[in-house]
């Protein structure tokens, strides 16, 4: 099983630094829509937990259809982010030991 | 109340840790140098890696924790669910590409892969032990308060039985047999979780008019050592969990759906619990279990925990309490060194970015499992009024011995797997950061590993004394402590490397010392460990609330750019 095996690695490949500069922004977006989601979930329990009493759909509260939508909402964006960052023509690894991150600089 | 050991329980615990140690010992013999050791080569399949993600972050705090405080307290212990996973979108958005990319065994690698510093590797070697070592002492007791009922053994023996699997598990071949012992772990407990939902939906509910189910019930422990328990010497405590009335008066609900389940608990009305204790002049102590007709609604609404009953008053440092902890939690998971290790386990960005969907979609259907499983156990008539913990194996037993000693036994795995994945993050800091930080002579491969197998052992058995020592202590208290010491020590020094040009070498050191010296000062200063550490009242406190996060991870980033800002290399 190929998965089993582990001896030491190969040779890293990198992504070119301007797909994972394309990644980051990406990430950044959905970081904050995702952010001001969960801020509303904790400041609506924090100053306005009656709130959360109120039965919107089906005999079940906003406490559990928030906190339901919190879960469902992360995997969602998640797989959003997993299609924008696929691979795409042009998008070509590079081989090599040094990673396109920040630049090295003299040690103190 | 008393669990009977069953054979069957015995069994399947044994099954279960031979194929454990089988595995860890077939790996072993496949597992080759520093990198196979530390990081499984590099080479797990992203699948296998985020289902390991979920074996590795749903530790005992959140299989038993959990649904223990949902059992006795409704909704409130959802609230941790949704803190918990809503760490991982900063964990995928932020972390996972860039820590994949800079870093090869441990989580200092990253923060020092921009200046090979000795001191960033010290400081995040400290931040990584002290993060793993709060982290591991509830594990520990959690086994140990497993190994109770399942096998009738006393709590030391539980503690001692885990620390010496893991040990095994992760000397034999590291990151390898760690990572596949959490993958079977995490499989099985999305797959046994999901079965116990099913079958709580199945059954619906049923009203429980006995007179009894309401009586309270009292612990006696007088100064001679007699033990009394509701007025007897051979008494036991009645198993608890009742709904008392359901809508329309019915008796029994029969099946119901997944939100008609809610709609059903929020009609009707059930008996919670709540516990007071007194001692009196001649030394006898008295423990009362008190119990309260709630209406449904109230259960499925935050606010009915001791922990979260602020957020229903007018005082506001409850409330800033309660803001605290979801910060540390949005903020601590992609700052736990453990999980952080795992993203050097695959081959590169793309696998690190899958594996974290895969552990997203994983540990978010579990999370919505709890609420499930914790309500089911909150009405099965069945959990014992003074272990929250054991909710969840006490709840499988009114399905049948099966599934009893199974899900005990995941349970025991569950601990196992998150134990494991402590002692690799330590041993991997240990040897990377902490020695080579210190040391003058480079190591070889092979020395590595040995030091890193002396390291993991070491670890093993200061876990196995802390979880001794700790018997007693509120193990969901000290996971909440790893993640605000965490996502203070560890958050500002890596969202700062990857997102500001002008950080320096400085400016990590300083924030991760300063951000883990702050946030531990501030626990050990807060009511909470005054009244239940140092047994003072919690009036006395230093800091006005328990959760630091709101004030030290701040306290971090400010840190950062001020001392990065003054130490700005000469161009």
């Amino acid at each position: 099983m190929g998965g089993f095996d582990h001896g030491p690695a190969e040779d890293r490949t990198f992504q070119p630094a301007h797909i994972s500069a394309r990644n980051a922004r990406y990430g950044l977006v959905l970081f904050l829509i995702y952010l001001a989601f969960y801020a509303g979930f904790v400041l609506i329990n924090t100053f306005r937990p009656q709130w959360m009493d109120v039965v919107p759909a089906a005999g079940v509260n906003l406490a559990i259809w928030y906190g339901f939508a919190l879960i469902v909402v992360a995997l969602l964006l998640a797989l959003v982010y997993g299609h924008l960052c696929r691979g795409r023509a042009g998008d070509e690894e590079v081989p090599g030991s040094s990673p396109s991150g920040p630049a090295t600089e003299a040690k103190p | 109340m008393s669990h009977s050991t069953s054979p069957l329980s015995v069994a399947v615990f044994a099954v279960f840790v031979f194929i454990t140690l089988g595995l860890s010992f077939y790996l072993g013999r496949r597992t080759r140098g520093a990198k196979g050791y530390f990081a499984a080569g590099g080479q797990i399949p992203w699948f296998v890696n985020g289902v390991a993600f979920a074996g590795d972050y749903l530790s005992a705090a959140s299989f038993l924790g959990i649904c223990g405080m949902i059992a006795f307290y409704g909704y409130d212990g959802f609230l941790y669910s949704i803190g918990y996973l809503a760490g991982w979108v900063v964990a995928l958005f932020v972390v996972a590409e860039p820590l994949r990319r800079l870093g090869k065994y441990t989580f200092a690698d990253a923060l020092d892969a921009r200046f090979q510093s000795r001191g960033i590797k010290l400081a995040a070697a400290i931040s990584t032990l002290a993060v793993s070592i709060f982290y591991l002492i509830p594990q520990m007791v959690g086994a140990g308060v497993l190994i109770q009922p399942l096998l009738g053994l006393p709590h030391w023996a539980g503690v001692v039985i885990v620390g010496a699997v893991v040990v095994i598990i992760v000397v034999t071949a590291g990151m390898a047999s760690t990572t596949w012992v959490q993958f079977l772990k995490g499989s099985l407990l999305l797959i046994f979780s999901t079965i116990l939902t099913i079958l709580i939906l199945n059954r619906g509910f049923r009203v429980n008019d006995d007179p009894a189910a309401l009586e309270p019930q009292t612990v006696v422990q007088t100064a001679s050592g007699e033990h009394l328990v509701n007025g007897s010497a051979t008494g036991q405590l009645r198993p608890v969990g009742d709904v008392v009335k359901l809508p329309g008066d019915v008796k029994e609900t029969g099946p119901v759906g997944p939100l008609e389940f809610f709609s059903v608990i929020n009609q009707s009305e059930i008996v919670l619990w709540s516990s007071s204790t007194k001692t009196d002049e001649q030394g006898t102590k008295t423990i009362t279990y008190q119990p309260e007709v709630t209406p449904g609604e109230e259960v499925l609404r935050p606010g009915k925990s001791p922990t979260f009953r602020g957020l229903r008053g007018d005082a506001i440092y409850p409330k800033i309490d309660f803001l605290s902890l979801m910060l540390a939690l949005f903020c601590g998971t992609a700052s736990l060194p453990h999980i952080l290790i795992r993203y050097y386990t695959v081959k590169d960005e793309t696998a690190a970015r899958k594996s974290t969907v895969v552990g997203i979609a994983t540990i978010g259907f579990f999370y919505v499992l709890t609420l499930y499983m914790g309500l089911g156990a909150m009405t099965s008539g069945a959990i014992d009024v003074s272990d929250t913990n054991m909710a969840a194996p006490l709840l499988a037993r009114t399905f049948g011995e099966a599934l009893f000693a199974v899900i005990s036994a995941i349970a025991f795995t569950t601990v196992l797997g998150t134990v494991a994945g402590l002692i690799v993050a330590s041993s991997g800091a240990v040897v990377h950061d902490l020695i080579s930080a210190v040391s003058v002579k480079p190591f070889t491969d092979h020395e590595k590993v040995r030091l890193g197998k002396i390291a993991a052992a070491c670890v093993g058995v200061v876990a196995i004394i802390l979880g001794i020592l700790f018997q007693n202590f509120n193990v969901s208290f000290l996971v909440g402590w790893a993640f605000s010491v965490a996502a203070s020590a560890n958050l500002p020094a890596l969202v700062m490397l990857l997102f500001w040009k002008r950080t320096t070498w400085q400016g990590i050191t300083a924030a991760i010392l300063v951000g883990m010296a702050s946030s531990l000062a501030w626990i050990l200063l807060s009511g909470e460990s005054f009244s239940k550490i140092y047994g003072l009242p919690a009036e006395n406190a230093l800091v006005p609330f328990s959760q630091p996060g709101i004030v030290t991870i701040p306290l971090g980033f400010i840190v950062l750019v001020l001392v990065s800002l003054v130490t700005q290399p000469k161009r």
